[in-house]
């Protein structure tokens, strides 16, 4: 019962790998060439329409590379990270508007007050065991959704507040294809943070913790610093990725981020797999175009319009169903099955190699 | 007075949701995210019941009540019993998405527009004037009494009930009382049995008073402050706990500003995290600080 870990990889795959990656190094890059390759040739067959859900899943790969961080390897739950996003949001809504800051100040200081947020709610729950996390950064959606209604009630932007796109020198990043390589090129960032951090001593600490919070605390590990170290450094990209969430869409609004949103991204690292970076990304594509998915096969239904209203609840009822569908089923996600499916390649054509 | 009213009243509501995550968290230490929308599903079963038997009140809410029992057992012996064992994470995890496909059921089931379970079966709330000139609606008035008298029938089914006995061993510690012959996962079904029988109890009686939309999910989270403040394993504690949230929240609306009637459950709860995370009267256990 005291377990805080979900079963994330078992180690008989991890053996299974090895002797290929050591004889075969430089083939891990062929698929890396392509997928930079895929990436940048999209941009340019891309219309606006699909450039613009690149650029969403890319916006949702880094709110769940830090969930997942928190979550996958630090063992956390946060049900706040919408709070987060709109946290960042505002700060650039409000910067914005009151003093006509730039993004490059703007950027900084959503990243700050997103870490400031972690450490003041992080603070109290993280000292304990358990996951009282959970309880704390429901306040925070609470108490920030306040915040920023509050403000918009103040300054009357009854409706919501308009931002202007962000401007280097003469140029402005407006338009789909550039917004599709500035958060390709976030995304990337997020991923080599993350990356690096859990191959530090941090991410090793965390992984300790996550498995056995006694056994870690007996190896030496600060467990309430490294706790709290990873709700500040999650929640920090969580606030930056709310500031270009915001300069993307060129509006802030409280509706925007309903408790809801924390949900879908929890769904994200639950159907891409936890403790898994490549799970995070995964769940951020799948969870994203999940909606334009069904939309599409609710329009090829007979009389389609009829159920138009219908697409919200179908929604919820989609997301809640896959996710159980992965807990109980397969806890390991999307890249669980990848892996399966890796194996059986690796194999072929002999399929009897477990 | 009227403020008095209207605190009591809050508590209730709050006590009446809150002693579900109570009943729960106390023997498998888990929180059960979905308990707004197990509350709410108590009230929308209340208008289908109120439609199949029009006009016997009596009739249509005992069948509610049931229904939302059997839907509490369900959701164990289909979702909940899968996570027994593994690692409470994982457990939590499940509940938030049981209240998000939950939600989408009702939804769809039932729309989300503002509906008033109270109509087919002729139930209509009046304001009852107490001594001293405050004013209650019967329902509000109800929805203390059926708090009394729940927290009343749980503290003798605990303390006295050969299940509610049961019910305390297995919380203090599993592995023995398996060992000792108690059916873990009926002790754990009864507990979701129980903490969706109050949730819906409190989600019927709200809905009769003031109609009923996909939003009141969001009071069952706002409920949650209750069981922490008072200890989450506690139920004299969520209580108390529920009185002070309820205070603060009437409190800070009257004087200070009806917007933060959405935070002010929240304020103390991070208050209490920060001063005493175990709550009024819950028990330190495992709950030392790192």
């Amino acid at each position: 019962m005291s377990d805080n870990s979900l079963t994330t990889s078992s180690s008989g795959h991890r053996i299974h790998h090895q002797g290929h990656v050591r004889s075969l190094r430089w083939t891990r890059w062929v698929p890396f060439g392509l997928l930079t390759l895929g990436l940048v040739s999209f941009a340019f067959v891309g219309s606006p329409f699909t450039l613009d859900l690149a650029s969403q899943v890319f916006l949702a790969s880094i709110g769940s590379l830090s969930l997942m961080l928190l979550t996958g390897f630090a063992g956390q739950i946060s049900i706040g990270h919408a709070g987060l996003i709109a946290a960042g949001a505002y700060v650039v809504g409000i910067m914005s508007r009151e003093w006509h800051a730039p993004f490059w100040l703007t950027l900084p200081a959503a990243t700050i007050s997103g870490g400031v947020l972690g450490t003041i709610f992080g603070l109290p729950s993280l000292r304990l065991r358990g996951l009282y996390l959970a309880v704390s950064t429901l306040a925070l959606h609470f108490i920030v959704i306040y915040a920023g209604g509050e403000y918009e009630a103040w300054r009357g932007y009854a409706t919501g507040i308009t931002i202007d796109s962000p401007k280097i020198g003469e140029w402005e990043i407006s338009s789909e294809l550039a917004w599709y390589f500035v958060l390709l090129g976030a995304a990337f960032m997020t991923l080599t943070i993350c990356w690096n951090l859990l191959r530090s001593r941090t991410g090793r600490a965390w992984g300790a913790i996550r498995t056995r919070e006694t056994v870690a605390e007996a190896l030496g590990i600060n467990i309430a610093r490294y706790k709290l170290l990873a709700f500040v450094i999650s929640s920090s990209i969580t606030a930056a990725a709310g500031a270009l969430f915001a300069y993307n869409r060129n509006f802030v609004s409280v509706e925007a981020f309903s408790l809801y949103l924390s949900i879908q991204y929890v769904a994200m690292i639950i159907i891409g797999g936890m403790g898994s970076l490549l799970g995070a990304i995964l769940g951020a594509v799948f969870v994203t175009l999940l909606p334009y998915a069904i939309e599409g096969t609710v329009g090829l239904l007979p009389h389609a319009e009829r159920y138009v209203n219908e697409l919200s609840a179908l929604n919820y009822s989609a997301f809640g169903l896959v996710t159980i569908a992965f807990l109980l089923f397969e806890p390991r996600g999307l890249v669980g099955i990848w892996r399966r499916l890796q194996a059986k390649g690796m194999s072929w054509p002999s399929w009897n190699t477990h | 007075m009227q403020l008095i009213v209207n605190i009591l009243v809050l508590a209730s509501i709050y006590a009446l949701i809150a002693c579900g995550y109570v009943l729960i968290y106390r023997v498998s230490r888990v929180m059960n995210l979905a308990q707004g929308e197990l509350m709410m599903l108590g009230a929308y079963l209340l208008l289908t019941t109120g439609s199949v038997f029009r006009g016997n009140a009596i009739l249509a809410v005992a069948a509610a009540v049931v229904l939302s029992t059997c839907c509490g057992i369900l959701v164990y012996i289909f979702l909940m019993r899968k996570m027994t064992g593994g690692s409470v994470l994982a457990a939590v995890l499940a509940t938030i998405a049981l209240g998000i496909l939950l939600r989408g059921f009702m939804i769809l089931i039932w729309s989300a527009q503002q509906q008033y379970p109270g109509q087919p079966i002729a139930l209509v709330s009046t304001a009852i004037i107490l001594p001293g000139g405050a004013r209650i609606s019967t329902f509000a008035a109800a929805l203390v009494a059926v708090n009394a008298l729940a927290y009343g029938s749980l503290f003798v089914f605990l303390r006295f009930g050969r299940w509610g006995l049961r019910m305390r061993a297995a919380g203090q510690n599993p592995l023995l009382a398996a060992q000792r012959g108690i059916k873990l996962h009926g002790i754990y079904a009864l507990a979701w049995a129980l903490s969706t029988l109050t949730g819906s109890l409190a989600g019927m009686l709200l809905a009769l008073d003031s109609g009923l939309t996909a939003n009141m999910a969001v009071l069952g989270l706002k409920a949650f402050p209750a069981a922490l403040v008072g200890g989450l394993d506690s139920l004299l504690g969520t209580l108390i706990g529920a009185l002070i949230v309820a205070a603060a929240e009437v409190l800070s609306i009257q004087y200070i500003d009806p917007l933060l009637s959405d935070v002010m459950p929240f304020l103390v709860l991070l208050a209490t995290l920060i001063v005493r995370p175990w709550g009024l009267l819950g028990t330190r256990e495992e709950l030392d600080r790192v």
